[in-house]
């Protein structure tokens, strides 16, 4: 596997905000039909590092390669261009327009000539109903409906299938689950193995274990600006991730004075300092 | 109002019932398409509006040829100014300095044409590149600066309106302004015509067919709702925002420029006071119309009968025994029944997400 050219690779990343160092020596590789987990607690530099992929922020050192060939990507339309796509936590989805409307914004299916082109309704609604249909979420059949009136889950398929209609070939997802319940995060996980099955790499963040160690075939635990660690599927226990992701601070004794605390204590937990 | 109140309890229903397999749509379709639909409700208000005063008002003739030329002419000037402000409004902002564009154009036009004899077509001219600069610069503003487009156009309101008194003063020496227009002129902007229908119902007509194909039959459609909807996704999505926002706040000025020149020319006459009303009256239109005010939806059959509304009421209640202060009543009461309808509309389409299993 790593024999072959990864798709997407970053080598020494920077980038600092004036003074402040917000990513060091950032080295990634995402290979095709595979998941990536990037973890991190919140402040890690997680976003900054999904911009900078995005071309949102131009790095200040380090260099990115796309099939082993350099690019610098100075806008975001650049990234898009070389089918990096990004989704968001609600997708980058409009509530109270159609799912047909949603799945082209910006990029409207017309009819007609000239001035009078008209947006083609019907030929929108059709591919995007089967677009996400093709995912597996079978209960989208009318592209007239509301996407106001999809739940988070299906608002993160249908974002995900327009991404993948438009030619991403490496899908940044960007705590897709966060917000989401049980089944409906289970959900978006199903999603994403079938991304993955389609040959896209995937870059999955979240810092939800759980969620990461479902789908991820390949994990990075960023930890203030760096990667505090690079390991494969099976390789570290789930509760060994949680504690690199908190820092190195053991979780599993602090849940354990927690409980103790709480035991001699009517169950109230620790008052807090 | 009682759709969107079936639909809550379906809703409710639809939510608390077991996780079953979706079944066909059948009867869900239907009002899901009416709920998508909100124009209806407007078009539902302006039929009991007009029924109600078609009955008080049938013994005074509201309802003979120039009793409805009366209001539709009321319309019309609202009219045509209320539906880019109601695009402004589905792309998230207001304009509110079209209180102060509308006698800006009155006074450019009937001082360059009534007071330096210039031929109406050049007055025209003049009339709309004001009205456009004035909506570029309210577009600049709001895009560069992201003061909220209620304050900027609230300042450059009160500008233009000073202005307008000034250069006025300064160039004629007077705040009103007579003008004389050939025949053309008069038949295109400012005739009286079959039944007193004046020329602006004609404009009023043929615009709103033009903008409803542009809102909802065109891709420009699309990235109005998207910008009001999710500007940062917009962005994403490759809209120009910025440019987009601007082109709708010139269009927004530039259409109450044409409201105003047609007055100016129909009247014969300008004058430099500023119209409050107007502001408030567009506004009214659109919300009464279904556009929610947090941007995002709308439609421009539901603008025309808001405007049609709201025009019924204030022309219509002249026609009838009561007295003609309480029509701001109705208006009032309206409006807040309005406003309650679309919120209704919005929370549903937000939240109902298990109502579509039927």
């Amino acid at each position: 596997m790593s024999e072959r050219t990864p798709i997407l690779e970053l080598c020494g990343v920077d980038k600092s905000f004036g003074p402040i160092d917000v990513l060091h020596g950032i080295s990634l590789k995402v290979h095709t039909g595979e998941v990536l987990c990037l973890l991190g607690d919140n402040g890690a530099g997680k976003s900054t590092l999904i911009k900078i992929l995005a071309g949102v922020y131009t790095p200040n050192a380090g260099k990115i390669l796309m099939d082993g060939e350099e690019v610098e990507f100075t806008r975001p339309r650049d990234a898009h261009d070389r089918g990096i796509a990004t989704v968001h936590q609600f997708g980058g989805t409009y509530p109270l327009m159609s799912i047909g409307r949603n799945f082209f914004v910006g990029v409207e299916p017309t009819r007609g000539w000239g001035p009078f082109k008209l947006y083609d309704r019907k030929r929108a609604n059709e591919i995007a109903v089967k677009a996400v249909q093709d995912f597996g979420i079978t209960r989208i059949d009318d592209g007239d409906r509301l996407v106001g009136g999809l739940s988070g889950g299906e608002r993160q398929s249908l974002a995900i299938a327009r991404a993948v209609y438009f030619g991403a070939r490496v899908l940044i997802l960007d705590e897709p689950t966060a917000a989401l319940g049980v089944k409906q995060a289970a959900h978006v996980l199903r999603i994403v193995n079938e991304a993955k099955r389609r040959g896209l790499a995937v870059i999955f963040i979240t810092h939800q274990v759980m969620h990461a160690l479902a789908v991820g075939d390949h994990f990075a635990v960023l930890i203030r600006g760096s990667i505090a660690a690079d390991f494969r599927k099976g390789e570290k226990t789930r509760e060994e991730i949680t504690d690199l992701m908190a820092g190195g601070e053991n979780m599993a004794s602090l849940e354990a004075q927690l409980e103790t605390y709480m035991e001699t204590h009517d169950g109230h937990p620790p008052p807090l300092r | 109002m009682s759709e969107p109140q079936r639909m809550g309890n379906k809703t409710a229903a639809a939510a608390g019932g077991a996780e079953t397999e979706e079944t066909a749509a059948s009867t869900g379709a239907s009002i899901g398409a009416v709920l998508r639909r909100p124009e209806v409700g407007a078009l539902v208000g302006m039929l009991l509006v007009f029924s109600f005063f078609g009955y008080f008002g049938y013994d005074r003739n509201f309802l003979s040829p120039f009793g409805t030329s009366s209001w539709v002419n009321a319309a019309s000037t609202v009219g045509i100014i209320a539906i880019p402000i109601g695009f402004l409004m589905i792309a998230g902002e207001l304009d509110i300095s079209i209180g102060a564009v509308v006698p800006a154009a009155k006074m450019s036009i009937a001082i360059s044409c009534g007071h330096y004899g210039l031929p109406i077509p050049v007055g025209l001219f003049i009339t709309f590149a004001i009205a456009g600069f004035i909506g570029w610069v309210n577009g600049t503003l709001v895009t560069r600066t992201n003061v909220p487009s209620l304050i900027v156009t609230l300042a450059t309101l009160f500008a233009v309106s000073g202005l307008t008194l000034f250069l006025s003063l300064l160039l004629t020496d007077r705040t009103t302004q007579a003008l004389q227009s050939p025949a053309w002129a008069k038949e295109l902007f400012g005739a009286y015509h079959f039944w007193g229908f004046q020329s602006s119902v004609f404009w009023w007509l043929g615009l709103a067919a033009i903008f409803y194909f542009v809102l909802h039959h065109s891709p420009w459609g699309n990235w109005i709702f998207a910008l009001g909807g999710d500007k940062e996704s917009a962005r994403n999505a490759g809209i120009p925002i910025q440019r987009l926002k601007i082109a709708l706040f010139m269009l927004a000025s530039m259409s109450a420029a044409l409201s105003g020149a047609s007055e100016t020319i129909l009247s014969n006459s300008a004058t430099t006071t500023t119209n409050f009303a107007l502001i408030f009256n567009t506004i009214i239109a659109v919300v009464v119309g279904g556009v929610l005010l947090t941007g995002g939806f709308g439609t421009v059959p539901g603008i025309f009968f808001g405007t049609a509304t709201l025009a019924i009421v204030q022309q219509g209640i002249g026609y009838t025994p009561f007295d003609r202060n309480l029509s701001s009543l109705i208006i009032g009461v309206m409006l807040l029944i309005a406003v309650l309808m679309n919120d209704t509309f919005r929370n549903m389409a937000t939240t109902m997400s298990a109502a579509k299993r039927n």
